[in-house]
């Protein structure tokens, strides 16, 4: 397939063609490969903002009140919504439009709903691709909406400049969760229905978690110099009410000094080049696996090594060196 | 296009009436079926809809009316979906259509006419045999 009249429909600002890129890109592999190949060059101006938190704790009213806000600056914005692919039936409702009905306008505002389709890690296979076409396309920034599983939606932060992580007062899973590893991911965690009754609690319970895990002081100076001797982000936090607005002049405060913070050279270069080495070992994942598996599946040698792994005169261990060897990648 | 095409359909409950249950059972049956449904949720307008179309690029849409707005909606939004050159998607209309009103929404492309008793089953496969891409 030729795709270089789509690709030039979407450097001509074509929403129809960006969506039925993103369709391909979702759908085929092998697609991707060639689309990403002849629009790299013009990504990387977007700023890139990951949004996660529990099922229902409000990310799609954030994300829908946070857009308005944006747009009042005159951005472009693109939004990408995962949801969870049933695994019984590989179905999958999405229904995070629901929360975004502002009459956004199809020019300055392009929302895309899309199923991880068993992917863990809380986004789709072709979200970092999709984020490129958005970026390609001029959106200047691109909010990602994970999948809201609460504890392992942490691969967003491979490709966000900024993670943002709701929690809602009340319930102490969330608190649980993000020790389970969204804490070390999270640059902003915004207490979201700061409305309910408490949310200064839930704000004590981030700290004292942060105290307890980064050597993170709050109020202390030094504290403070000894991670930026790290090179570390502080995490801030904010409490919010995404139906009203409320906070949110603050919340803005905070993202524009965490981008600045980003924008720092050794601190941009290094998000990149973990970015890239992240990205490269997603793809060979899926380049080596489907090799992997059609190797398993159809070779003479491989059949024998079966059966002697079955007969234990092999392990499966020994089984997998000689299947690296076979595709060339032994040391 | 490939083997790991997935259908992807918009449930759509345009219109002022505020009873979406219907669309929610047919999204679900959908979702079931191993498709991959948005679903927009209550009083989407024609622009809406049309503009949900474009940026989610489904195969089918399912709109579901109960109140007769569609004889007022329907042609509009087929009007509004020639404009951007989109004739590649199913159409489906379901809910309460009178007979006569199925005969014009047809000529105007619309397809389907589940009404409110329909087995969820037929649904699902009057999606999968009337794709157009
Ligand atoms: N009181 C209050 N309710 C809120 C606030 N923000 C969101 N909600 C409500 O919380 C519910 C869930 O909001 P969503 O935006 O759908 O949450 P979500 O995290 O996107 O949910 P999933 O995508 O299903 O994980 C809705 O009923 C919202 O109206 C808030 O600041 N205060
Ligand atoms: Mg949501």
């Amino acid at each position: 397939m030729d795709y270089s009249d789509l690709i030039a429909k979407l450097k001509e600002g074509s929403t129809r063609a960006v969506a039925r890129l993103i369709t391909i890109l979702e759908n085929d592999i092998n697609a991707s490969e060639a689309i990403i190949n002849s629009i790299y060059k013009d990504t990387g101006k977007a700023y890139i903002m990951g949004v996660t938190g529990a099922p229902g704790s409000g990310k799609s009213t954030f994300i829908s009140t946070i857009t308005k806000k944006f747009l009042k600056k005159g951005k472009k914005i693109g939004i990408i919504c995962v949801d969870p692919t049933s695994p019984l039936t590989g179905g999958a409702l999405l229904g995070d439009r629901i929360r975004m009905k502002e009459n956004f306008s199809l020019n300055n505002v392009f929302i895309r709903s899309m199923a991880n389709r068993g992917q863990l890690g809380g986004l789709a296979r072709a979200t970092e691709d999709t984020i490129k076409i958005l970026d390609a396309y001029g959106c200047d920034i691109i909010i990602v909406e994970t999948v809201g599983v609460g504890q392992s939606e942490v691969d967003i932060f491979k490709s966000a400049h900024t993670v943002i992580v709701l929690l809602v007062p009340g319930m102490g899973d969330d608190i649980q969760a993000i020790k389970a590893g969204i804490m070390e991911i999270t640059d902003i965690f915004a207490v979201n229905k700061m409305d309910l009754p408490g949310a200064d609690r839930k704000v004590t319970d981030i700290i004292q978690m942060l105290e307890m895990n980064m050597n993170y002081n709050y109020t202390s100076e030094n504290a403070n110099k000894n991670n930026m001797k790290l090179k570390q982000w502080i995490p801030e936090i904010v409490k919010i009410n995404s139906i009203t607005g409320e906070n949110f002049d603050t919340l803005l405060d905070i993202i524009e000094k965490h981008k600045a913070f980003m924008d720092k050279l050794e601190i941009y270069s290094s998000y990149l080049i973990n970015r890239i080495k992240s990205e490269t070992i997603q793809i060979l994942r899926y380049k080596l696996t489907k090799k992997v598996e059609e190797l398993i599946h159809s070779n003479k040698l491989i059949e024998e090594n079966i059966s002697q792994v079955v007969d234990k005169s092999l392990d499966p261990y020994s089984m997998a060196n000689l299947i690296i060897k076979l595709i060339g990648l032994e040391d | 296009m490939s083997k790991q095409k997935i259908i992807k359909v918009l449930v759509c409950k345009p219109g002022l009436d505020g009873h979406d249950r219907g669309a929610k059972v047919i999204a679900r049956a959908l979702r079931d079926a191993g498709m991959e449904v948005i679903y927009t949720g209550l009083h989407q307008t024609p622009d809406d809809i049309v503009n949900t179309i474009i940026q989610e690029d489904p195969d089918a849409v399912m709109l579901s009316f109960l109140s007769g707005a569609h004889n007022t909606l329907c042609p509009v939004i087929m009007e509004k979906l020639k404009d951007q050159g989109i004739d590649d998607v199913l159409m489906g209309v379901g809910g309460i259509i009178p007979e006569e009103d199925k005969i014009t929404l047809e000529k105007l492309g619309y397809k389907g006419f589940q009404g409110p008793g329909t087995e969820l089953k037929e649904v699902v496969e009057f999606v999968r045999n009337n794709l157009k891409r």
